[in-house]
């Protein structure tokens, strides 16, 4: 195992996948000379040229719209849009056509895309930079969600999203660029559509998701005492491993999901919906939903922290959800 | 004009035959209203058919083209089956696109056709891809992107001959201009009436030209094709031209009596048939027969759609992934 960045995770699917397959190119913002602003595609440019990590004007509706039409000709386009924030600009392109285009045609054509994009708050960047819209992909049919955690996770995720024949929306997080953890030596692939046990336990089981997952883990250890916590991360929401949801309620009969997405209409309410459907009579509590408050990022630093779940407030979402 | 006696024939053929594919598309929409079924909006291209025939003429099987709501006569153009087209417009499985896309989502990508579009300026980004893939991979392939003047006043439509001409792109825009977004008059949109000067500020050629002069059509998009897949990047092409029907089957006719008769005196179609038959290049019988021909296909094609099976309520999931 080695001991790498989620950068550098990310980095390395895209080199091995374009090493392997010269059909995926590069598309977006910065990308090239500056290696991207979050550094995901540094050194790109060096080692695959010009022709392969092609540097955009601020245009997201119209690169998006290369990557989807350059998708049904039969290249695999890795794009990169710099925040979830503009893909308002391109939502057209998404959801009009990438994720339409297959089923129109009867399918005939197919849009093998991977669009990245990072959301979140926590850097003090306000409203138009923080925000998360897994939610709004997910409800769309026709585009698969990718959303990791770990840098083992996200190498895994985005090389089978590369290869996968459908477009892939892959949510990073920008909290998350920094955070080390293991991955193997050897190549790897994780399947779309396989949940992770990131923690067993018998009480409660908490669905969380991208940074969701690390403060989830710290208030599990915290409540430790009192409650022992499940902690699964879907990795993908689309499609989502509701088996692996199901099977851990059943055997805690007890659910909180944990979203940084605001509370109202996310995906957190989804889960609680086909958990529901699947396995009311396994729930021994309410399910419930802890997720942001529902108001656009304020710039202030005590309230930016005051608006996303943090370690602490999920512990006590956690004690009222094992009540 | 150096065109063959052939390929002379094949314009007017296919000229006619979308004017005919529109006109029976009208009485299929009327049986159906018949029935009580509204089978969705039906946008007309009869009165453009100059603009289809005079620019497909220049591609091959392999270029690409991505087509707009109006979109039945470039599918034509392009050579898609029109029985399978009709069959599409009563939404069934034999259809073009299965029946699950309709009339403004006709799609042939074994034929480079890959989709016309609900969204208007929806296509113009999509185009750049097929382009850019063909210029990616070294091929001379050529894509062509049909939009109306509406899609115009779209900031995409912007972005995107921006970058076309950045990457110099093997695209051509064909705007067809018919002088009407929806029910707003061009007036209303746009404060230069014409939209080939806006080519220069993102530094490409724009040409303008008469769309309902399928020879004229035909002589600009030839440059604009050889300079695309010559390697010399994209052009903006205005086709002037004006749709003989309202915007769709819904909404009622609201422009002026003179203003219709004015264009519809300028009709494409007796206008390239009377030259060719003054020319001597075809004479009163083969245009007669020509005309049988094509009814004869458009009657059976008609038949094909109505006697064709609507797709199973149990398919409603497939195709959504691949």
């Amino acid at each position: 195992m080695r001991n790498v960045t989620f950068v550098r995770a990310l980095n390395e699917a895209i080199a091995e996948e374009m090493e392997r397959d010269e059909s995926v190119v590069l598309i977006g913002e910065d990308i090239a000379d500056c290696g991207g602003v979050f550094g995901v595609t540094a050194g790109m440019l060096s080692r695959f040229g010009r022709e392969r990590v092609r540097q955009t004007p601020i245009s997201e509706a119209a690169f998006t719209g290369l990557a989807v039409g350059a998708a049904m000709a039969g290249l695999r386009p890795v794009s990169e849009i710099m925040y979830v924030d503009f893909a308002t600009t391109c939502m057209d392109q998404i959801l009009n056509q990438a994720a339409k285009l297959r089923y129109m045609s009867g399918g005939q054509v197919s849009v093998p895309l991977v669009i990245r994009t990072q959301q979140g708050g926590g850097t003090c960047e306000a409203a138009q930079h923080s925000q998360n819209f897994e939610a709004i992909f997910a409800h769309v049919p026709g585009l698969k969600v990718a959303i990791p955690a770990t840098p083992y996770d996200a190498k895994g995720l985005l090389k089978s999203a590369i290869r996968d024949d459908n477009p892939v929306m892959f949510l990073e997080h920008k909290l998350l660029y920094e955070e080390k953890g293991d991955i193997p030596r050897e190549e790897y692939l994780i399947p779309l559509g396989e949940a992770d046990v990131k923690r067993e336990g018998e009480d409660l089981t908490v669905v969380a998701t991208s940074l969701m997952v690390h403060r989830a883990l710290q208030a599990a250890e915290a409540v430790a005492d009192e409650i022992s916590v499940e902690v699964i991360d879907p990795r993908t929401l689309v499609p989502l491993d509701l088996e692996a949801i199901v099977a851990s309620v059943r055997k805690t009969g007890r659910l909180l999901v944990v979203q940084e997405a605001w509370t109202s209409g996310g995906f957190g309410s989804e889960i609680v919906r086909r958990v529901v459907d699947e396995c009311f009579e396994a729930l021994k509590a309410p399910p419930r939903v802890h997720g942001s408050a529902d108001v656009p990022m304020p710039f202030s630093p005590p309230l930016e922290q005051a608006v996303v779940p943090s370690a602490e407030t999920i512990a006590e979402a956690m004690r009222t959800a094992a009540a | 004009m150096d065109i063959g006696r052939d390929e002379l024939r094949e314009m007017l053929r296919l000229m006619i035959t979308i004017r005919r594919f529109e006109l029976k598309a009208q009485e299929l929409f009327e049986e159906g209203l018949a029935r009580g079924q509204f089978l969705g909006a039906l946008h007309s291209y009869e009165g453009q058919e100059a603009v289809a025939v005079g620019v497909c003429a220049h591609l091959r099987e392999d270029d690409y083209v991505l087509s707009s709501h109006r979109g039945h006569g470039h599918a034509i153009a392009k050579g898609a089956e029109v029985r399978r087209m009709m069959a599409e417009l009563l939404g069934k499985e034999t259809g073009i696109s299965r029946g699950r896309g309709g009339s403004m989502h006709m799609f042939a990508p074994g034929i480079g056709l890959m989709g016309g579009n609900g969204i208007v300026g929806g296509g113009t980004p999509l185009a750049l891809g097929p382009a850019f893939a063909a210029q990616y991979r070294g091929t001379d392939q050529v894509t062509v992107c049909f939009f109306g003047e509406g899609a115009a006043a779209q900031g995409v439509f912007h972005e995107s001959l921006n970058l076309a001409s950045l990457w110099e792109l093997p695209v051509i825009y064909v705007c067809e201009n018919n002088l009407w977004a929806a029910t707003t008059p061009i007036a209303d949109a746009w404060p230069v009436q014409d939209l080939a000067p806006r080519a220069e500020a993102f530094g490409m050629p724009g040409l303008t030209v008469d769309g309902n002069d399928v020879l004229a059509v035909h002589e600009a998009a030839g440059e604009a094709v050889d300079r695309a897949r010559g390697g010399g990047g994209p052009t903006l092409v205005e086709a002037k031209t004006y749709r003989h029907r309202p915007h769709c089957m819904v909404i009622p006719e609201h422009r002026d009596e003179e203003e219709r008769e004015k264009w519809h005196a300028r009709d494409p179609i007796p206008r390239f048939e009377g030259r060719l038959l003054e020319q001597g290049v075809l004479s009163d019988i083969e245009v007669a027969d020509l005309r049988t021909e094509i009814d004869a296909e458009l009657e059976e094609a008609a038949d094909f759609a109505r006697e064709s099976e609507l797709p199973g309520t149990e398919t409603i999931h497939e195709h959504l992934w691949a």
